[in-house]
């Protein structure tokens, strides 16, 4: 570095702590040096967030808040703004890209048992984030003001009406009007482009000191920070910067080529992305034949329909989401990763991710009295494998752990 | 300052205090930004009630009318639909509309003023979808029980042709059937009964 630029860091280290915040979380954070591929996901998730506000940004300047003149402002944006078309793509089809990597995230957090002791609060946080995108893109759908948008929004923001007593005004209050109309229009878009973005950045940030606090897991469970040399450094650890850094960027440079591929040549993903009832303005008179949310909400739509009772099937469709919160307390197994879990364990992921993906699958599909069968059935089997984590979770594990990772 | 024996029991009760009144206010400030995302005296006053022409109506036919922004469906049943009505009554969650929101004019086997003209705010009471207008006695998708009725897409609940829930679905109650009056044989007024509830 030349003498000047070190001049400038200095005193720009008396004023702000620029080198420090460097080291502690990048150049001097010491990460396991076992990460996978299945660690890549944390980062993608954090670009997707990147791309999201920045073609988010670019959005606002041509779209239009306004139920008369919204579906056309998005028609418009497509034809007759330059490269309208290719900022909305990308904004449509980030915002699938965020759940299939956030999905993958989760996945891995609960394979690895990325949320155990002392990550419980890493893992609260990443599910306050979840949640928080889903109300950011359930929000977002309404935007386009098509039929999907229309009815999608008139049944989610009908199931707080199902809550006793205060639901119907707890309904009002967030429509702005007795039905969904351009009050609440106005507002999500509010809420989608300053409110919730603003709250994901900010847990973003604390997702992220807390796991930097605690350190981070790693494929074999292994706590780095119980063996450390000399100078405190975990023996098992390699610095973030330009370890990871530069491990990354080869997940980005794949993760982007699958999302340009995407972008260019299905961005409607044949009406999962983008879905066909939604290039028909919306119409308050005529719910379309058959309606299905965007397909990241579909395991728990599937649960919402799989319970016959308006109030007990809001109840089963929270419960679905509330419980993973509960996780790190649900989960008593001593060993963290799945490679050293019982038998009995490794089932009931292969059991969960099965009825997840089918209540996915059953969610999007009309009414039938076999979907709902399934839906119920894959619906037990979601509940139970939480549930019943208490019992079977300490079953048949590996009595011998490795301490450190090239131990073999 | 430094000499003083610090007082810690009036330094908390100082700092509760100041907490409190802090909170007070904040929740007094919360007042006007929650209240502003109420309906708007704009949209209040949007209720007005439409009237609906239904002197070129035929038999088996069925019009949307807006009002208040949802679809309000007026049916034309024939003789042999309202027959029907009779033979779902074992199968109805609220047969006679006990529970129901409707009128006192309307609280009968037909939920209608007229037997033959059906009047509903054509919304799902589970989830607000609007449901499907399905006269056709056991189409292939919804089975061989299927008398005929309003068959709710989002969620599958099912209605008979008077707006009467099916045991076992989704939809915890009947359909909605709004305030209204004939102002002639062929003019019907939604929204308002004249007072004559």
């Amino acid at each position: 570095m030349s003498g000047m630029l070190k001049n400038a860091l200095g005193w720009m280290d008396d004023r702000f702590p620029l080198s420090k915040v460097w080291n502690e979380h990048l150049a001097e954070y010491y990460a396991p040096k076992n990460f996978n591929w299945m660690y890549y996901f944390g980062s993608l998730a954090m670009l997707v967030l990147v791309n999201q506000i920045i073609t988010g940004i670019f959005l606002t300047i041509h779209y239009k808040p306004d139920a008369k003149l919204a579906f056309d402002s998005v028609e418009y944006i497509m034809r007759d703004v330059e490269w309208g078309w290719l900022i909305r793509y990308m904004h449509s089809t980030g915002a699938s890209a965020f759940f299939v990597v956030v999905y993958l995230h989760m996945f891995r957090g609960l394979i690895y048992g990325s949320f155990k002791k002392p990550r419980e609060l890493v893992w609260v946080f990443g599910m306050i984030i979840y949640v928080a995108l889903m109300a950011e893109a359930f929000m977002g759908y309404l935007l386009p003001w098509g039929q999907m948008s229309y009815w999608g929004a008139q049944v989610i923001v009908s199931l707080f009406g199902a809550i006793p007593y205060v639901g119907e005004d707890l309904a009002l209050w967030l429509r702005g009007d007795y039905v969904i109309s351009d009050a609440t229009l106005n507002r999500f878009f509010a809420f989608h482009v300053i409110a919730i973005p603003l709250v994901l950045v900010i847990l973003v940030f604390m997702h992220i000191v807390a796991l930097h606090a605690v350190g981070s897991n790693n494929p074999e469970g292994i706590e780095i920070k119980k063996h450390k040399d000399e100078k405190g450094i975990p023996l098992d650890g390699i610095p973030f910067h330009p370890y990871y850094s530069v491990k990354d960027l080869v997940g980005v440079a794949v993760f982007l080529f699958i999302f340009a591929l995407i972008i260019f040549y299905m961005p409607e993903m044949g009406g999962y992305f983008l879905e066909h009832a939604n290039f028909v303005p919306a119409n308050p008179l005529k719910t379309p034949d058959h309606i299905a949310p965007v397909w990241y909400f579909t395991p728990f739509y599937a649960v919402l329909r799989a319970v016959p009772d308006k109030f007990l099937g809001v109840v089963a469709m929270g419960a679905a989401i509330v419980v993973l919160f509960l996780l790190p307390w649900l989960d008593r197994g001593v060993n963290k990763s799945i490679r050293y879990r019982g038998p009995v364990f490794k089932a009931a992921i292969v059991a969960f991710v099965i009825s997840f993906v089918g209540l996915g699958y059953f969610g999007m599909q009309p009414v039938t009295p076999v979907g709902t069968f399934f839906s119920r059935f894959f619906s037990v089997i979601y509940f139970a494998f939480f549930l019943l984590m208490p019992f079977y979770s300490n079953i048949g594990q590996d009595e011998y752990v490795p301490e450190r990772v090239d131990e073999k | 300052m430094s000499e003083q024996v610090v007082d810690k029991r009036r330094r908390l009760f100082l700092t509760a205090a100041a907490t409190a009144v802090t909170g007070v206010g904040a929740a007094y400030v919360a007042v006007p930004f929650l209240s502003s995302m109420n309906p708007s005296d704009r949209a209040k006053a949007a209720g007005a009630p439409v009237e609906a022409d239904i002197s070129k109506l035929e038999s088996g036919q069925l019009i949307r009318v807006e009002w208040r922004g949802k679809p309000v469906w007026v049916l034309k049943r024939t003789e042999q639909l309202i027959e029907q009505l009779a033979t779902t009554v074992d199968e109805l969650r609220d047969a006679d509309s006990n529970e129901s929101e409707q009128p006192d004019s309307c609280k009968n086997s037909g939920r209608s003023i007229k037997p033959e003209v059906f009047l509903a705010v054509g919304i799902c009471t589970h989830l607000g979808c609007s449901p499907s207008f399905r006269p056709d006695i056991a189409p292939e998708d919804l089975g061989a029980d299927w008398k005929g009725g309003f068959f709710c897409p989002c969620h599958g609940s099912k209605f008979d042709l008077s707006g009467r829930v099916y045991a076992g679905v989704p939809a915890p109650l009947n359909l909605v059937i709004p305030p209204h009056k004939y102002l002639t044989d062929s003019r019907i007024l939604i929204g308002s009964d004249g007072g004559q509830a």
